[in-house]
């Protein structure tokens, strides 16, 4: 089990032998208005490794994401993409790491003016100019057809349900095939079944593509099925990282809360 | 702080979310009042420069560009040609009535054509697009930020400030002084016809008074004025919807407050524009 120094020394070690984690998050802090929604958060993920966030409702999960991918700016504290510190870059230099890391939304956040085909198209038609509309089509298809949605294309986001929304949208994170997933509630609001096909969905991808990936849930079932390890957030704080095993362990009195509510 | 550090602030207290207009609650004080004006106008300064510097460098969103021209532009035209011609109607009723009064019926025609080309057309087009455009982009950009698509443009490694600012900016600035010519046209058809219904008169006779004695100044700056107005109008309801938060409620209110903002700055920036025009063109 790691503490929150000790992920960090772990951190800077592999940066000095070559084998720097995909995602760093050293001492991140964030506050909106006088409301502390992180104090001090450390953790790191390597290639092929997926780390789940749990916590509570309200506990800075999403905002973890959104740090990372830079739609927030931390107050203090950094955020390393492949060891790049993604603090001072401007917005089209953002863009390039952003290349590098897909982000399905917890609402899917397709643009509702486009058909599914048109939201999958979206990223390859502004990143991958060199392909022609043919090729461009056929991988829409592929990573519609990866997700199980290939029979949605001419279809509009308004038109199909939450848990296709979230595969379409799952289908769009990975079209630039991302180093980084970034994955917020993938299996929120959504029936056990959907849930479900969602975590194989994940497991799949993350076999295929060896994405480093983290997944922001308080599905603990859900967060079992597809993670390595697992944070639990509280008021700000990681109270832990473990495997799920060690979660179990823990004498942690929220520890113990958080797992036998859930 | 660098440079791109404070260009990455930029970025953000652009888009902070605020009031998006100035409040006319009696509870808060005039000071107040003053600097959230201050601080409104400031970071639409911010948000202006941010669109500028995403316009200049490639990629450039020539796709979107015409989708805007499309939808701001040829969507526009029945609107503004019928407000066009509406207004040659009436100023050829009320001018008729006035100059004859004052013995001047003669120079009705000349009335018309100069009113309409000088400032019934751009103004008319100003206030119509701003309707008509400004609520559409500022109800569209606030339903995509409450709803996190512009977030998605933002994570797809896309500049939100140049593929849906700049492009629509632009787009209102291309498209009004070509709107306003639609607007001039209509309205001095109609005011033509207005006069033959009540006096006959043929079109080439009241071309040829109406345009006695003007030239392409009396004509050139007017038109080219509004691209100064779709600059005030594209540039508000980016701004007023691209920063709005708050769901449905801040959709409307992003609506609402980007037509009277922009109609507000359209008529204050005509009276400006009017002046310098009268200086530099008199």
């Amino acid at each position: 089990m790691d503490t929150i120094d000790q992920t960090a020394m772990k951190q800077g070690e592999a940066e000095k032998d070559g084998s720097a984690p995909v995602v760093a998050v050293v001492d991140l802090h964030k506050s909106f208005g006088s409301q502390n929604v992180l104090n001090g958060i450390s953790l790191a993920v390597g290639r092929g490794e997926t780390l789940a966030v749990l916590g509570r409702s309200g506990t800075g999960k999403s905002v973890l994401l959104r740090l990372i991918i830079g739609l927030e700016k931390p107050d203090s504290g950094s955020v390393r993409i492949h060891g790049q510190d993604i603090a001072d870059l401007a917005l089209d230099q953002m863009g390039e790491i952003r290349k590098k890391m897909g982000f399905l939304f917890q609402h899917a956040a397709l643009y509702d003016s486009l058909t599914v085909e048109q939201n999958v198209a979206f990223p390859l038609l502004h990143h991958k100019k060199e392909m022609s509309k043919s090729e461009r089509g056929d991988r829409v298809e592929e990573l519609l057809a990866e997700v199980g949605m290939e029979s949605a294309l001419a279809k509009m986001p308004s038109d199909i349900s939450g848990g296709m929304q979230k595969r379409v949208g799952l289908a769009r994170a990975l079209a630039l095939e991302p180093d980084i997933l970034l994955l917020d509630e993938p299996t929120a609001g959504l029936d056990p079944i959907s849930s479900g096909e969602i975590d194989d969905l994940i497991l799949k991808l993350q076999q295929e593509h060896h994405t480093a990936s983290i997944v922001v849930t308080h599905d603990l079932h859900s967060a079992k099925t597809v993670a390595d390890r697992l944070a639990l957030l509280n008021e700000g704080d990681i109270v832990i990282q473990g495997s799920f095993e060690e979660l179990q362990e823990s004498d942690i009195e929220f520890v113990r809360e958080f797992l036998k509510h859930s | 702080m660098t440079d791109s550090r404070a260009s990455a602030a930029a970025d953000m207290s652009a888009l902070r979310p605020g009031p998006p207009t100035l409040p006319a609650s009696s509870i808060v004080s005039t000071t107040g009042l003053i600097n959230q004006f201050l601080e409104w106008f400031g970071d639409l300064g911010i948000f202006f420069w941010q669109v500028v510097r995403a316009a200049v460098t490639p990629p450039f969103e020539f796709r979107e560009l015409f989708r805007q021209l499309d939808e701001i532009g040829s969507k526009s035209l029945p609107l503004v040609a019928l407000a066009g011609a509406a207004t040659g109607v009436v100023l050829s009723m009320e001018a008729r009535f006035s100059l004859t009064r004052f013995g001047a019926k003669s120079l009705l025609p000349a009335a018309i054509v100069f009113s309409i080309i000088h400032e019934t057309g751009p103004i008319i087009t100003g206030l119509v697009v701003s309707g008509r455009a400004g609520a559409g982009i500022g109800a569209e950009l606030a339903s995509m930020k409450v709803t996190e698509q512009i977030d998605a443009i933002e994570a797809s490694a896309v500049n939100p400030y140049r593929l849906l600012a700049a492009t629509r900016i632009l787009a209102c600035i291309l498209v009004l002084p070509l709107l306003t010519l639609a607007a001039d046209f209509a309205g001095l058809i109609m005011g033509w016809v207005a006069q033959a219904l009540v006096e006959p008169l043929s079109f080439h006779q009241f071309i040829n008074s109406g345009f006695k004695g003007a030239d392409f100044n009396d004509f050139l700056p007017p038109t080219f004025k509004t691209m100064v107005f779709g600059l005030i109008i594209g540039l508000i309801a980016c701004f007023q919807g691209m920063r709005t938060q708050g769901g449905a409620a801040g959709v409307g209110r992003a609506a609402t407050s980007s037509v009277v903002l922009s109609s507000l700055f359209v008529i204050l920036a005509d009276v400006v524009l009017v002046k310098i025009i009268l200086i530099f063109f008199p």
